[in-house]
């Protein structure tokens, strides 16, 4: 693929990681000082907390906008740099699946997990 | 100079190899005296004219024109003509090639490499009207304000100081590098210029301006002000508009028209015959 | 081109951190280098262990002790740093890469102008930007709670 494309595409997912990770960020790390989307209170790891956001179809949904893009947005980045230690051939086509390989089952994997965790959310199987 | 001041001297380190000779450069030292004025280049003269007339290098115009002699001078790649050793700050002065290109011989690198990667992105007007291009019957036109949009990046003098300044380049010789790709600039801005789709077929693969982090040394080193970092950002947004189908491509500037109303001045002579 | 029968002078992965005395756009790139390949591993090892909340409340709580004590407050905070820096940077870099901030070209006259100079002011305010995000976190870390 064209480097004028997937660049493009690049650039385009940091700006998106920008607002989703900077929030994720904020909910994570700034919530003593801002305190958002923290409902039941304590620690924003706490399990309540957890399955609070599971509940959100927009945290359910905006995880796994967030996984694929921003998996895309560093695994390019990887391969940019890789790319310019001047592989040979072989070791180019080996490098660029191995990333589109690594990428897939990290996506997979967390789509999974976001998916189930807004089933068991849902199904309120709170304790 | 005084009569009673010590005459200063200068201590110069410069990098030798040999292709013939044993494998890997070495530093050899000499010292020369001062004179005030001395450029790097200068005193290069001074060491060969007066103590080791092996020492190679390229140079030609000695006056930042002609780009033949750029060189590793203490830290930064420059124009050995064009640095003053007032300026440097230190009585010492570290002289290498150019990094990131092959040494030929003592200072002298291999810039063929530059010079490919230069031509595989068409400097020239490239446009369809092939039997006006070749034999012209009058000017394209070109405003003064549209000219400025490319006069920066025409100024390059090839001196290769940005390619050897360039992180990327530093390990990928896949890379264009600065100047080929300002030079690309240049053309794909000059109205009277319709390669842009013919340019794009090299510039978006990895020969292209992705590879480019904007870490700005080759603007940084650039003695001559082209700035090719901005001109290399420059190139980016017009490749990321075409692709975003935002580029609205403009045909080429056309011939200015001859005025059929004007009367020759009788006072005029004709010109003479063409010589070539 | 002819084979070349020179001495190999590239700077290799050298030259991407030291190729001789660089300006402060070449510390911003190996830093931006340097934190995307901290995220993208952190990344990496985040998506693996958040996955266990897909197995419960046992299952999660059981990976998020894995995780606590004050090394891996310590190591989440440089992630939060790394992040900070490489978003700003970043958001500047993803704007003066498309050609805004660069400046229009211009008649090369001595002392040169160049993008660096255009870009000068806004790596300022960026950097101050992050430096009080680490703040702000850095109290949010450790003080806060
Ligand atoms: S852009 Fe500047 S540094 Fe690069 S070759 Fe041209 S004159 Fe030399
Ligand atoms: S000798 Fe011509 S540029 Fe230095």
């Amino acid at each position: 693929m064209q480097d004028q494309k997937l660049w493009t595409w690049h650039l385009a997912a940091g700006l998106v990681i920008l607002v989703l990770l900077g929030l994720h960020m904020a909910i994570m790390h700034l919530d003593a000082a801002l305190g958002i989307f923290n409902p039941s209170g304590g620690h924003p790891i706490d399990w309540a907390n957890v399955v609070a956001r599971g509940q959100t179809l927009f945290f359910s949904v905006t995880y796994v906008l967030l996984l694929g893009v921003a998996l895309f947005h560093g695994l390019y980045g990887l391969r940019n740099i890789l790319l310019e230690l001047a592989p040979g051939p072989g070791l180019k086509t080996a490098i660029s699946w191995l990333l589109i390989i690594t990428g897939v089952a990290l996506f997979v994997l967390g789509t999974w997990a976001a998916w189930k965790a807004h089933q068991v959310a849902l199904g309120g199987v709170l304790v | 100079m005084t009569a009673d001041s010590k005459p200063k001297t200068v201590l110069y380190r410069v990098l030798r190899f040999e292709p013939e000779g044993s494998s890997n450069p070495r530093w050899q030292e000499y010292t020369i005296p001062y004179t005030s004025g001395l450029t790097v280049l200068d005193g290069l003269w001074v060491i060969k004219e007066g103590v080791d007339p092996s020492l190679v290098w390229r140079s030609s115009c000695r006056m930042g024109i002609c780009g033949s002699c750029g060189m590793f001078i203490n830290g930064l790649p420059r124009l050995s003509c064009n640095t003053q050793i007032s300026e440097l700050g230190s009585s010492t002065v570290e002289v290498a090639p150019l990094p990131n290109f092959d040494i030929l011989r003592d200072l002298v690198p291999d810039l063929g490499p530059m010079f490919d990667h230069h031509q595989a992105l068409s400097p020239f007007i490239l446009r369809p009207d092939r039997e006006e291009l070749e034999k012209p019957t009058a000017e394209y036109y070109q405003s003064s304000a549209e000219m400025e949009r490319y006069l920066q990046f025409s100024y390059c003098i090839k001196c290769a100081s940005c390619i050897a300044a360039c992180p990327t380049v530093a390990t990928d010789p896949v890379y264009s590098g600065p100047m080929p790709l300002a030079q690309a600039q240049r053309y794909n801005t000059d109205t009277r210029d319709d390669g842009f789709d013919i340019r794009k077929l090299a510039l978006r693969g990895p020969q292209g301006p992705w590879r480019c982090h904007f870490a700005g040394e080759c603007s940084r080193v650039c003695p001559k002000g082209v700035d090719p970092a901005k001109a290399i950002q420059l190139l980016r947004r017009d490749l990321v508009a075409d692709y975003l189908r935002l580029r609205r491509p403009t045909p080429p500037a056309a011939v200015v028209e001859k005025p059929d109303d004007i009367a020759r001045r009788p006072d005029i002579p004709e010109a003479p015959p063409a010589t070539v | 081109m002819l084979e070349s029968r020179g001495h190999p002078n590239r700077l290799g992965m050298r030259g991407w951190l030291f190729g001789g005395r660089w300006g402060p756009d070449r510390y911003l790139y190996s830093l931006h280098r340097i934190t995307g390949l901290g995220l993208l591993l952190y990344f990496a090892m985040h998506i693996i262990l958040t996955s266990s909340r897909a197995l419960g409340q046992g299952a999660w709580e059981e990976s998020m002790a894995r995780v606590s004590g004050p090394l891996f407050v310590i190591g989440e905070y440089l992630v939060f740093v790394a992040f900070a820096f490489h978003a700003i940077n970043g958001l500047r870099l993803a704007l003066a890469e498309v050609g805004f901030g660069v400046g229009k070209p211009i008649e090369p006259i001595y002392p040169y102008r160049t993008a660096l100079d255009e870009q000068r002011p806004i790596v300022v305010v960026a950097m101050i930007l992050v430096a009080l995000l680490i703040v702000v976190g850095g109290l949010d870390f450790f003080v806060w709670h």
